[in-house]
Order: structure tokens, then C-alpha cells, then sequence
């Protein structure tokens, strides 16, 4: 479980958390929703370890975030693979540097691999693939090394809609069989309302905890069922005066 | 490609054809460039032809390539084996650039024609003084690009590397140095074209009496300009085939990286 407690992040000229304090249970699926430059993405790089609090604290599992916090998996939009490793050496990074017998290091990999549909793959450099499929290791590396929580920072932004879509799937349909609290920030309505358990909602700069809704649609979730319609009419009402705050209209 | 290997073929022919009428026409003499007519320079084609034939059969142009090519490796490894440390050093640790840039920057505008006095007094007239002036030429650019390559590493690769578990010094083999291998090499290749720029410089002043930049003014002082060309035309000739080797080892080697 991720407890984040009274979080305030400030920059030398800007507040960019205030007093944030939310929590991931484990098992959970979390996106946060808000305007840009709410935070969002200081709070996963916080829960990373990349950056340390000017207030508060993080827990992950009760113990304490400090220094690089390597129980978590983090996706970044823009894949950040390493381009002089294939997939299988992308995916086997963690385990190796872990000092994991290589033996095992390919058999994790190759479970991940095949998990996240990547098989023929395996010895492509990431120059040689698409989007979604750098995105398919971005998502495999960090399952990979077997974290307790996955951070996403906006991992499908880059992609087109389609293939988002199909990545929203897949996305849920590895969690379902390794089920790991996950942090996700987005900028898509559709795309929280389709994933989550629950959506946090943040306010403009400096960013707060705004709402917090349940999402209690059964998945399989259709996009388009009255009951997503109605979760996403809300969701974007309550997201709708902070975009505008945000963008300085009244 | 079948079009472009034909302007391949006009580009080198147009020059020769260019150099034997010079030489034939005795145009320089006319003109009052060169003073003496007996001097025959430039000298035609074929003589440099026959120069290049009777040095490979007595084996002093294959001695001196063989020599040269002793001196270009004795510089061009010292090179690497303290270019590339001192770059990741000066590259990764801000400390370790304050100390050691200002003199680096000192040292590299100093031509490594300069530094003859100070091989010959330290080495004397061994082979170790002609591949120290080569030394001398190659090590910056390995230097350099090592330190650029160093320092231009992605940060996102290197927080991505700590949240796997990467401690720093994981961070240095497994990130930092994959990533600025091509700027390294692309430094080693700069060093190679530039340590046999030096090679002449580097055996001027005689360490042995073969080798490709000891016979060019060799022959030069004995009037020999026949001789002369065979010998640069070798240099070039070698030069070339050195770099298109080692790009084609740098493309197979580095094939992870997109190219245009």
C-alpha cells in the first residue's frame, strides 16, 4: 500500500504539491486527473523516490520513501528504453542488475515478453518498433522486476487512439493476472473512467486532492455505457472548473 | 548506384588526366612557379608509378608501411587507454572536470609538431618518441567525445535505471557508458584519421629509416618528387582504407542506433 501523508512539494519559484495526502491499497488501480501543471507528475517522481518532499512523507508498505524508491515499476510517455539493449534486454535490466542468474533472467523475461504479446520481438532493437509496442516493454520491464507499485506517467499520451485503446485493454488485462497497486496519471477523462478503481481528481496549481471518485462499473467496462457516461459527466464537471482556473479563464 | 559509380570513376580520372598534362606540359616551369626545368615536378603518372613499383619490390615501402602503422598503434592505444578513463572521469564528476579541464584546454592548442623537442629528450629516437607525437594528436579527440558522450547521457535513462535497482556505480557501466559509446567511437575514428596526419611529424626527425612520413622528406631533400608523391599517395591511400574498415565496424558494432 502507497500512504502519501500531508505531501508539499515546493519549487524555488512555485508551490507544485500542497498538503496532498492520499493512498493506493494494494491491489489498486489509481489515476490521477487534473490540469497541466497540477503536480501530477512531481507526485509519481515523490512516490519514485526521484525527488524528495519539502513536507510530509511517503510510505510504501509502512516503510518510509527515501532516497530512489526501488520497489516501484515507473512507464514514462516517452518509453525511455535503453536503445543499445533489445526487448529481452530491456526487460531483463532490473533482474540483472539485481544480480539475478541469467538462467532466471530469461525466464522472467521471456514470461513478460510473451505476457505483454511481444514474442518474435525479442531481438529487436527499440528503433525497429512502433509505439505501442515500445510502450509493451516500457510496461514489461517494469512488471519485470517485480514491484509493489507501478507508477504511469500519462503512458499511452504518445500513441494514437486506436492503439490507446488497445493498450487500455492490455494494460488491465496484465494487472488482472499480476495484480499490482498502480499509479496512473492521465489527461484523458475516458481513459480513467475506463481504467481505474478510483479517479483522484487535482486542483489547479498548487495541486490539492480535489475529489475522489469510485468507479464501481464491472469490468469488462464498456466506453460507452451509460453508467461511464454518467461517471465521466461528473468527473468532468468537477475537472472542468480547475482546467479553467488553470488556463486563467473565469 | 550504377549511375553514381560511373561520377566515381569521372571524379578520379578528370583529376589524373588534370595532374599528367600539368606534369607533360611543364605548365609550373612555364608559368615560373617552379625554377628549374629538371626538377620535373610535378612528375608524371607513370614515374610515380615506377617509383611505387621499385620501393615495393626492394621492401622499403612495405618496411614503412609496416612502421608507420607500428607508430599509429603505439599513439592511437595510449590514446584510447587515456582518453576514454579521463573523459568518463571529467564527464561524470564535476570535481574531477575543474581539476583537470584548464590544463586539458592548455594542452590541446599545442601542435604535436611542438612536442618533437620533448619526445626526442624523453624517449630519444625510438619508436616510443614517434607514437608519442601520434599520442599526442589523437588523445584529445578521444578525450573530448569521451567527455561529450559522458555528459550528454539521457537523465531519464539514468532515474529509469535507479528505480530498477541501479546504484551508481550500475548507473556508470550500465547506462552512462552503452550510451556515449558512439560519441567514443565516433572520437576514435577522429583519432585515427589524425594520428596519421601525424605520422609524418612523427618520423621527421628520424626514428628509423623507414616509415611512410620519414621517407617523404627523405625523398623531398634528394629532389625525388616522384618518390614523394608514391609515398603520400600511400599515406592517403592507407588512411582511407583504415576509416572504411573501422566505419564499417562502427555501423555493425553500433546497429542499435537509428540512423538516417
Amino acid at each position: 500500500m502507497l500512504g502519501i501523508k500531508h505531501l508539499t512539494k515546493r519549487f524555488d519559484s512555485f508551490t507544485a504539491l500542497l498538503d496532498v495526502s492520499l493512498e493506493v491499497k494494494n491491489g489498486e488501480f489509481v489515476c490521477l486527473l487534473g490540469p497541466s501543471g497540477c503536480g501530477k507528475t512531481s507526485l509519481l517522481r515523490l512516490a519514485a523516490g526521484l525527488d524528495s518532499p519539502t513536507e510530509g512523507e511517503l510510505f510504501l508498505d509502512g516503510k518510509k520513501i527515501e532516497g530512489v524508491n526501488k520497489e516501484c515499476g515507473f512507464v514514462f510517455q516517452e518509453y525511455v528504453l535503453f536503445p543499445w539493449r533489445t526487448v529481452k534486454g530491456n526487460i531483463e535490466f532490473g533482474p540483472e542488475i539485481r544480480g539475478i542468474q541469467k538462467e532466471e533472467c530469461e525466464r522472467i523475461s521471456q514470461h513478460y515478453i510473451d505476457l505483454v504479446g511481444l514474442k518474435g520481438f525479442e531481438n529487436h532493437y527499440p528503433h525497429e518498433l512502433s509505439g505501442g509496442m515500445k510502450q509493451r516493454v516500457g510496461i514489461a520491464r517494469a512488471y519485470a522486476n517485480n514491484p509493489k507499485l507501478l507508477l504511469m506517467d500519462e503512458p499511452f499520451g504518445a500513441l494514437d487512439a486506436q492503439t490507446r485503446n488497445i493498450m487500455q485493454g492490455e494494460l488491465l488485462r496484465i494487472w488482472e493476472k499480476e495484480h499490482i497497486s498502480v499509479l496512473f496519471v492521465t489527461h484523458s477523462v475516458d481513459e480513467a473512467v475506463y481504467l481505474a478503481d478510483r479517479v483522484v481528481v487535482m486542483s489547479a496549481r498548487p495541486g490539492t486532492v480535489k475529489e475522489i471518485f469510485e468507479i464501481k462499473i464491472p469490468r469488462p467496462r464498456v466506453r460507452t455505457g451509460p453508467a461511464a457516461n454518467a461517471m465521466r459527466d461528473q468527473i468532468l464537471k468537477s475537472l472542468g472548473t480547475e482546467i479553467k482556473k488553470a488556463s486563467g479563464l473565469k | 548506384m550504377k549511375r553514381l559509380k560511373f561520377e566515381r570513376i569521372l571524379g578520379v580520372g578528370l583529376f589524373l588526366f588534370v595532374w599528367e598534362i600539368t606534369a607533360r606540359s611543364k605548365i609550373l616551369f612555364f608559368l615560373g612557379i617552379i625554377k628549374m626545368e629538371a626538377l620535373a615536378f610535378p612528375p608524371t603518372i607513370p614515374s610515380v608509378i615506377w617509383a611505387f613499383y621499385q620501393d615495393i619490390m626492394s621492401g622499403t615501402m612495405i618496411l614503412s608501411i609496416g612502421y608507420s602503422i607500428i607508430h599509429l598503434l603505439i599513439g592511437l592505444v595510449l590514446a584510447v587507454l587515456l582518453g576514454v578513463p579521463l573523459g568518463v572521469l571529467t564527464g561524470w564528476s564535476r570535481r574531477a572536470e575543474y581539476i583537470i579541464d584548464p590544463i586539458i584546454q592548455v594542452m590541446r592548442p599545442i601542435p604535436p609538431l611542438a612536442w618533437i623537442p620533448i619526445a626526442i629528450m624523453m624517449l630519444g629516437l625510438t619508436h616510443q618518441a614517434a607514437g608519442f607525437i601520434i599520442f599526442i594528436g589523437a588523445f584529445f579527440p578521444v578525450l573530448v567525445n569521451t567527455y561529450s558522450g559522458v555528459r550528454s547521457t539521457d537523465p531519464r535513462l539514468v532515474e529509469m535505471a535507479k528505480t530498477l535497482g541501479a546504484t551508481e556505480m550500475q548507473v556508470l557501466t550500465k547506462v552512462v557508458l552503452p550510451y556515449s559509446t558512439p560519441m567514443m567511437t565516433a572520437g576514435i575514428r577522429i583519432s585515427l584519421g589524425v594520428g596519421w596526419m601525424c605520422v609524418v611529424a612523427a618520423e621527421m626527425f628520424g626514428v628509423s629509416t623507414y616509415g611512410l612520413g620519414y621517407k617523404i622528406p627523405y625523398y623531398s631533400n634528394i629532389l625525388m618528387y616522384n618518390y614523394v608523391f608514391a609515398y603520400m599517395l600511400t599515406l592517403g591511400l592507407i588512411g582511407y582504407i583504415m576509416d572504411t574498415m573501422f566505419k564499417r565496424l562502427e555501423s555493425w558494432k553500433l546497429r542499435w542506433r537509428e540512423t538516417i
